[in-house]
Formats: structure tokens, sequence, C-alpha cells
């Protein structure tokens, strides 16, 4: 068997391509884009959509768990999108920006695109961006993950998304909330392109609310950090979904600047976060948390490839998974440091609270270190609830369930509480209330 | 207020038997002191009444307020006002003292029927009882016994329950790793405890403690069973003959 042989496509895999072919002339882009858009469906046609054969889709198969592909989902009612961003609580009444993308597409009409403007922040749709010569940039694949079938799926299908920029030096003074609502069932792709410009400050909170049925759910963010530049990103992917929810982060960092993000994840069926990180200028800092909840038979896949190309970068990551039923949990962690790139910082911990005998971790963390003088430390964890620490709770009048809350809550909010970003921790512990309850 | 009537219990995981038939009749308003040597099963007693599940009770009962204690959960009889002053006080992580304080309080009180308190009402008692007991607040805004010396854990306790009002405390060794100072400032945190409605069950190797929260009652336990039983006087003997010849008379 010639292992390079196009594969025989899943029922899934063809509903992609049968969903490209009528959706090609519809989809946006430039000659150069279309070109790109067609590699990419070529690739999910030969190669199959990612599975366990392939290192870093191992323990998250895609493939197997895609039934079918929805068709994209059709332009959003903005009225139905209005009523469900404001019925939909993500963070309570913290104070913020907010930009709306609907079913795959910048809804400017129900964003803050003037308030941000004030501010030194512009906001753009991306899909008239991409009928422009130089717009293959907008769709770069991750260096470290060129190949990554997740990114493919989405540079085939991106409906839309946003072009945000930062003015350089501008300190913007509310979280922004991009907040893509579903408001009806299909497909929906998007991608997000962020700059901050040199010595801005922005925060983001990404959130997903509605519901896209049987259509998954694809969004790329591709940041880059200018110089100086500081930027956090809360990522929360929660509710329950039975279609695949994708994400992926694309960092570019500059020099001195200051990367942070949290996904927290809990709900979906299958949900994959992959992260990737390039530090491309001096003294600067990443840090990484992740926070992921799953139950039944879901799956919660936190996946990142943090590179340390140039000397004198420090990146942390944390990471914290509670599992129930025969849920899985993923970690895969890698720190690549080349071999210039002395005086790197690296520490990654990974920790799994398995509340079930069914439910299972699989926690990869992996340091690959090229240069002799850098300090990098991993660590990996998976116990279950410390039986000692609830009999204490409990003979304090707690009740078994409450107790056990409170123990879950304080194990998750270690991460939370380290991301700092002190106006969303509430919310954030919220949610996790809300998933016990349900479990 | 507790009756226990030939308890005999072992631990579950390995039925190594612990205790042997122990009878033992705590009154509102009395406390009673059980001293003896290392393995007599004094922290096993501990344990059970309130609710470990490591034991199992094999022969007996234990009646607290005539309910039946052994078919409550640990936190049905925390509510119902069982108190246990853990021998070592466990650290947990995360858990924010007073807000862990809170929803000890609050539990018991909605278990009870009555009202939750408010946040006001709340922090007067904390600090009013912390005041007492020197624990700072400082102290409070750490996580749950997290990085608190050997002392401050033991104060923590004390805290705790004068702040949860139990009917009955069982202190399991309060006075193990306590200096001086902090040994008389637990004992007076205990003392303003005593009172007619109130039952008190002492653990303790040594007399020491006696001098400071002076018993009613001194029983004397040795492999799993009450062998003597005295006023404070028998503490006294005890410090001073050891526990070898009242165990040698009993066996």
């Amino acid at each position: 068997m010639n292992a390079n042989a196009p594969i025989r496509n899943t029922q899934a895999e063809s509903e992609l391509i049968e969903r490209y072919e009528a959706a090609k002339g519809s989809l946006a882009g430039s000659v150069a884009v279309s070109a790109l858009r067609d590699a990419a469906i070529g690739q999910i046609r030969d190669k199959g959509l990612p599975h366990r054969r392939v290192e870093e889709y191992k323990y998250s198969d895609l493939r197997a768990f895609m039934n079918s592909a929805a068709p994209l989902a059709e332009k959003a009612n903005l009225d139905a999108a209005k009523a469900a961003v404001a019925a939909a609580d993500t963070f309570g009444d913290l104070d913020r920006f907010r930009i709306v993308i609907a079913n795959g597409a910048f809804a400017g009409d129900l964003s803050d695109t003037e308030a941000l403007a004030a501010e030194g922040v512009t906001v753009s749709s991306i899909t008239a961006a991409l009928d422009t010569e130089d717009a293959t940039l907008l769709l770069a694949s991750p260096k470290t993950g060129p190949n990554d079938g997740v990114v493919a799926m989405n540079t085939a299908f991106v409906q839309g998304g946003i072009i945000l920029s930062v003015k350089a030096g501008v300190d913007v003074s509310k979280p922004v909330e991009i907040v893509h609502v579903a408001t009806s069932a299909g497909g929906q792709v998007v991608r997000n392109t962020v700059k901050v410009g040199e010595g801005a400050n922005i925060r983001l909170l990404e959130t997903f609310v509605g519901e896209s049925g049987t259509g998954e759910i694809n969004a790329v963010f591709d940041y880059t950090v200018e110089d100086k530049a500081n930027l956090a990103a809360t990522r929360l992917i929660t509710g329950k979904a039975d279609a695949a929810r994708l994400f992926t982060t694309i960092a570019t960092l500059g020099a001195e600047a200051e990367f942070k993000s949290l996904g927290f994840v809990a709900g979906p069926k299958f949900v994959r976060n992959q992260q990737f990180v390039n530090f491309t200028g001096e003294h600067s800092e990443a840090k990484i948390y992740g926070v992921s909840m799953a139950g039944g038979s879901d799956l919660a896949d936190q996946t990142l490839i943090v590179d340390h190309a140039v000397p004198h970068c420090n990146s942390r990551e944390f990471f914290k998974t509670v599992l129930d039923g025969e849920a899985r949990g993923v970690y895969q962690g890698r720190i690549n440091v080349a071999p210039h790139a002395q005086k790197t910082d690296g520490e990654m911990m990974t920790q799994a609270l398995l509340l079930s005998e069914t439910a299972e971790m699989a926690n990869k963390p992996e340091l690959e270190i090229f240069a002799d003088d850098v300090i990098c430390a991993h660590g990996a964890t998976s116990g279950q609830m410390d039986e000692d620490l609830l009999f204490y709770l409990r003979a304090r009048g707690i009740p078994e369930a409450e107790a056990k809350t409170l123990l879950v809550l304080a194990f998750l909010s270690e991460a939370i509480e380290e991301y700092g970003e002190e106006d969303v921790t509430e919310g954030l512990e919220q949610r996790v209330r809300e998933w016990l309850a349900d479990h | 207020m507790l009756e226990i009537k030939n308890l005999h219990a072992r631990i579950a995981e390995d039925e190594t038997e612990i205790l042997r038939g122990i009878n033992l009749t705590v009154n509102a308003g009395e406390v009673h002191a059980i001293m003896g040597p290392n393995g007599s099963g004094k922290s096993t007693l501990s344990y059970i009444l309130a609710g470990k599940d490591d034991y199992e009770v094999t022969e007996g009962e234990i009646l607290f307020n005539g309910e039946n204690m052994l078919d409550m959960e640990p936190d049905e009889r925390a509510a119902a006002g069982m108190f246990l002053a853990f021998q070592y006080p466990i650290e947990i992580p995360g858990v924010a003292t007073m807000e862990f304080l809170k929803t000890a309080m609050n539990a018991q009180r909605k278990a009870r029927g009555e009202d939750t308190l408010s946040i006001p009402d709340f922090m007067k008692r904390v600090k009013e009882a912390a005041a007492h007991l020197n624990v700072s607040m400082d102290m409070l805004k750490r996580p749950l016994n997290v990085g608190f010396s050997g002392g401050e854990k033991k104060r923590a306790e004390i805290l705790q329950m004068s702040l949860l009002e139990p009917k009955l405390c069982v202190l399991d060794e309060t006075d193990s790793g306590l200096d001086i100072d902090a040994l008389r400032i637990v004992s007076e945190g205990v003392n303003k405890l005593r009172g007619p409605d109130r039952a008190m069950v002492v653990i303790t190797h040594y007399q020491r403690l006696l001098d400071h929260i002076v018993p009613d009652v001194v029983h004397v336990l040795s492999k799993g069973q009450i062998v003597k039983t005295g006023d404070k006087d028998l503490a006294l003997e005890l410090e001073k003959n050891g526990y070898a010849d009242i165990i040698n008379a009993a066996a």
C-alpha cells in the first residue's frame, strides 16, 4: 500500500468537498486566495480530516468524530443576532466594547466600531480584504503547524471575520468582546486578525453563543503583538454543542511584548483549542493558561507549541483539566528552544482532576531544547479528589456536592487566578459552578 | 447528649479491630477527658464520631441527642451540632479561609432551616472570635490552613468551633504542637465555650492540657476499651505513674 495514495474519504470529508464546490463561487477571495482555498480542500480530500495517525491528533481523532458536515451557515438575520447576543450572559455586567460576528461574518452594525475608533482601534471585515492581491498573508498557516488540518479546514471555508488593529501606544480602556453568534444551523468558519501596535495594550474576550446545529465552528485568531505591546485574550468555549468546536491561535510576539491567554472549555462534545506561539523579538513573555471541564463522552483538547526562536524570552504554560463520566482530556504542550535562543525560561505544568473511574487524561508535555543555557521545566499530574479534604469540609457541615464544588473551584482557580485578569475571574468561576451543577 | 454503647469498630480497608466495646455517656454541660497511650483508639473514636468512612462500626451504637448518629452523613452530624477539632487540620489550597467559614456557617444554618447570615453580621462574628484567639485578618485572607504554623492551625480550629457554636465539641489532641502561650490562648478559647448546653470530649496524651481545661470526668482508653474512669485527679495520677499500672490492673 502506498502511504501517499489518496485516502478513501469519509462521509464528512465528502460532504466538505461538496460543500466547497457549492460555496466556492460565493466565498470571498482574490485569485491567490482561491488557490489557497483549493489547496486546503485538496489536503482534506487527499489526507482526510486530522486523525489519530497524525501525531498532533493522536488523542483527538476529528476524522472519527465528524460523522457528517453540514453546509455553511447562511447569512445571519441581524435582528436574531442582536437578540441572541443580548440574551447571552457571557461576562455578566462587565463593562466592555463589543464586536459581533454573526454566522461567520462581521456584523458592523451590531458592533461598537465607532467607540473603538475613538480609542484608536480600527475594526473592519476581513471579507473585502480577502479580495486583494496580498490577502494570502491573512490566511497564513502557523509556522510550527504548516500542515495543520484544522487550519486547512478554516482556510478552505473562511466566511469572514475581522481585522482589528490597535494603534501604537493606545491603552484600550475596556475589554473588547468578540462575540461569535450563530443565528441558524450550519458551519461557521471565521478568521480574525488582530494587530496590537507598538506599546499598545488590549484585552480581548472571545465568546461563542447561539446554536450551530450540526455545523462545526472553526475559528482562527491570528495575533501580532508588536514591540512592547500587550495582549490578553480570554476565550470562552462553553455551552452544549454536538458538532466540533475548533479553535486555533497564532501569536507572533515582537520584542519586550507580553501575551497572555486563557482558554476556558466547558460543555461541547468535541473541542480542540490549539495555540501556536512564536517569539520573534527578545525579552518577551507568553503566559498561556487553560481550564477545561469535560463530562459524559466529551473531549477537551488543549494543544500548544511555543516556539522560542530568539533568546531571552519567558514562557509559562499552566493547564488544568477536570473530567467526569467517560470524558477525555488532552493536553499537548511543546516548548521549542532554537540553538541560539539562550536564556530562555520556560515552565509548563498540566494537572488533571478525575472525578470518575472511567474518565481519561492524556498529558503530553514536551521540551525540545537545542540551546544550552536555558531554564525549562515541565510537569504533569493526574489525580482524583482528595478524600481527606472532602471529609474535612463535610465535617464542617458542608454537604458533599457543595464541598466538591469548592474543591474543584479551588483546583481550577489556581490557573484562573494566576492568569490574573480579575474582571473575568468571577464570570469564569460562575461557569465552573454551572458546569458542576450539570454534572 | 452523647451515648456510646458497646462500640466496636475496625479499619474498613484491612479490618484491623481498633475499638472493642466502648461505653461512654456525656451529658450537656460536662467536659470529659479521654487519655490513653498511642494506639489505644483515641483518634479513631473521634473520627468515627465525625463520620469518617475509613472506619466500619461492627457492633454497638452512638446516640447523639437521642438520634442514631451512625445513620447521619458527616455534614448532617455537623449541622446537628457535632464538631471535631482535628489533630492535624488539613490544608486546602485555593479555598480562602473566609469563604470557607461563610460556606460552613451558612450550610449548617440552611440545614437547620435558619436564615443565612448577612455579610456584616458574618464579618462581625468572625472579627470578634478572631480577636479572642489572636487570629489576624491576614491569616483569614489566606487559603485555609495553608502555610499556617502548628499553633495557627489549632487556633483556626478553635475559631471555627466558636463560630459554628456546636453542641458537642470533640478535641483531638488539640494541645499537640502548641507552645505554652498558644496552649493558653487555645484553652481560653475552649473554656469560653463551656456552658450548660454544651458538652466536650477532650482527647489528649498529656495532663498538661487538663490544667487549663479542667475536666469533670477522666477516662483511660486502652486497646479500644475504657479501662478506668475517674475525676480530674485521675489525670494527675497518670501523669505521675504512667499508664502501665492502670492498664495492667485492668488486664
